[in-house]
């Protein structure tokens, strides 16, 4: 008989939270802190959605997306986890750049980046604060018309170097092109590229283990390899979710699994109004990815000098498009040193990483699906032995994800990497007036996507939850603790 | 609570947001944002915590309400005036 993942959980929760990605995961660790009865399903059989991670013998393990993150992940992580997990986080040391217009190496901060821009690309002093002082006011209801691309070009006209610096890594990071709202890249330039890149010392296996450990604490009853199948709503009212064939009750459902999927799959769309729906039909999604992930042999070491991010990239022009494209010239390379998992055997690492489509790799019959992975990882080692001599030899595992790969691991429509885009936002946001007690904590907007933006949005949809059941248990029970 | 004592409670939950930063010489007129690094979820956070310690709920709404200490007790003290002081 084939084992029940959900013995012993019971009828009915304050909360049920789908989905154990780090906007999930803290949402529900929020809610049971404050001593509300909570169900987290995940459907995988670990937890930390795209926050993950894989073995292969001889200790090997590989990050999907412990690129870096920017340092309000240790404020985050204090308030809304534990101090331990925050204190591990710390500042990668070297990012490095290199493509055809310049090649140069940053610890990613405000002042190195002024420093550059002046010395090395001949601006103005006077431009460069104004420019970073207009990224820094930039607020969420700002105007949406003006575009990143505008952005660039008022405050640096035609200087692509500039724009490929300034761009290059947040187009990585959350897929935004030129054509997107410029607010999206002022909010995120901000957190990102002025106080430096941050990881997670211990791995992603570390982090997750210690929120799995944490959400236990707080009383959260989580259930992996137990996937929801229906969310139930009446009357506009949500009343709990289907999962493995059963019905549980909740008063308030977060949907932790892609905006698309909460609204198309799991809800019945007769709960929603038609134009809403329209709306969020019309949300674009975000780009997927492709990686490839290479171990060395454990008697091989990689000089620290190399770095621990570098932006490389063969094309002569920087086209946020391009990036895109199946003919990869652009890829970001991640490497790993022993100082990662300082607990663990001493292991070099490398991963590389390229914004892709789907469409470019979904429908290919197995063998030109296969045939298209080997050229992946032939031409990324090509591209690696520019930094590491005799990557081939030295490497002794390599193997690659495709966007087909994440979509099979989320369930993400499209596998995509970053949510949506902008427009995104305001379709999450607007889901519990259509549904009271149904919310959408996931990534969204360019700006609530990312490791730090996951886990701040779950915390502003945990404070929304908590404002519904105050409200409510103040009209069933008298409040009398005042 | 008086007006007197709603101050040196969000005084508290401040100390507490932002333990680095020195609130002895807060004016109470000026944005709290001109004054102190604080961003979006350091005030969705004295939300939270206005919530846990008194029950009180501040609609996204109302969040204008606490740009400054003069208007987050102006917002606060209709509020507050019943509550005691823990
Ligand atoms: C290749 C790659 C590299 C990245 N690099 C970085 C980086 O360096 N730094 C950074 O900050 N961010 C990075 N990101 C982005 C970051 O990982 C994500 O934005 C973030 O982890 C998303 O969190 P989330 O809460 O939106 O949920 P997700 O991680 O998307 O998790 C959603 C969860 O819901 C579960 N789920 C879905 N449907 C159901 C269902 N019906 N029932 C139960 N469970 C369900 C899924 O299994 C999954 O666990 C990267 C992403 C990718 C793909």
């Amino acid at each position: 008989m084939p084992r029940d993942f959900l013995t012993g959980a019971r009828d009915a929760y304050d909360v049920i939270v789908i989905g154990g990605g780090l906007g999930g995961l803290t949402c529900a660790n929020l809610l049971g802190r404050s001593g509300h009865r909570v169900l987290l399903l995940e459907q995988h059989y670990k937890l930390g959605g795209l926050a993950t991670w894989f073995k292969r013998p001889g200790g090997r393990i590989f990050d999907i997306s412990l690129h870096g993150f920017p340092v309000g992940m240790i404020k985050s992580c204090r308030r809304y986890w534990t101090s331990e997990i925050a204190d591990s986080i710390v500042p990668l040391r070297r990012i490095r750049f290199d493509n055809p217009m310049f090649s140069l190496t940053t610890t990613f901060d405000r002042v190195d980046f002024t420093r550059l821009l002046i010395d090395r690309f001949r601006l103005e002093r006077a431009a460069v604060e104004s420019f970073f002082e207009r990224a820094r006011g930039m607020r969420f209801y700002d105007d949406q018309s003006t575009t990143v691309g505008d952005l660039f070009e008022s405050f640096f006209p035609g200087r692509e170097d500039v724009v490929r610096l300034l761009m290059e890594p947040i187009t990585y990071a959350n897929g935004s092109t030129l054509e997107d709202p410029a607010i999206a890249y002022g909010i995120v330039f901000s957190n990102f590229m002025s106080k430096g890149v941050y990881i997670y010392e211990g791995g992603t296996d570390g982090l997750i283990a210690r929120m799995g450990r944490e959400l236990r604490r707080n009383g959260v009853d989580i259930r992996i390899r137990c996937p929801a199948e229906r969310i139930v709503a009446e009357g506009r009212r949500v009343r709990g979710v289907v999962v493995r064939g059963r019905f549980i009750g909740a008063r308030a459902v977060v949907s932790n699994a892609s905006l698309h999927a909460t609204l198309f799959r799991l809800l019945d769309r007769q709960q929603v109004d038609p134009a809403f729906l329209e709306e969020a039909e019309s949300v674009r999604l975000n780009n997927s990815s492709t990686q490839v992930y290479m171990a060395l042999k454990p008697e091989e070491s990689i000089d620290e000098s190399t770095g621990d991010l570098l932006f490389s990239s063969t094309a002569r022009s920087f086209r946020t498009e391009s990036l895109l494209g199946r003919d990869i010239t652009s890829r970001t390379f991640s490497f790993y040193y022993p100082r990662t998992r300082p607990h663990a055997p001493p292991r070099h690492v490398i991963v590389s990483s390229t914004n892709a489509r789907y469409e470019d790799w979904v429908g290919l019959p197995d063998d030109e699906y296969a045939r298209r992975k080997r050229i992946l990882m032939e031409t990324t080692l090509d591209a690696l032995d520019r930094y590491v001599p005799r990557a081939r030899d030295r490497i002794e595992h390599v193997e690659a994800a495709t966007p087909r790969t994440f979509e099979r691991y989320t369930g993400h429509p499209s596998g995509t990497s970053f949510g949506t885009k902008f427009e995104g936002l305001k379709v999450s946001r607007g889901v519990p007036e259509q549904v009271r007690g149904l919310y959408h904590a996931g990534s969204v907007g360019i700006i609530m996507s990312g490791w730090l933006g996951a886990i701040n949005y779950g915390v502003i949809v945990a404070n929304e939850v908590e404002n519904q059941l105050m409200a409510e248990s103040r009209t069933r029970v008298p409040a009398n603790d005042a | 609570m008086t007006a007197a004592e709603i101050r040196e409670e969000i005084l508290d939950i401040l100390s507490d947001i932002a333990p680095d930063e020195d609130l002895s010489g807060l004016e109470d007129g000026v944005a709290f944002r001109d004054q102190l690094e604080l961003d979006s979820m350091d005030f969705l956070d004295i939300v939270m915590e206005l919530r846990k310690r008194h029950r009180i709920q501040i609609p996204e709404e109302d969040y204008g309400a606490l740009a400054s200490m003069a208007s987050t007790v102006e917002y606060l003290t209709p509020r507050m005036k019943d509550m005691e002081r823990a």
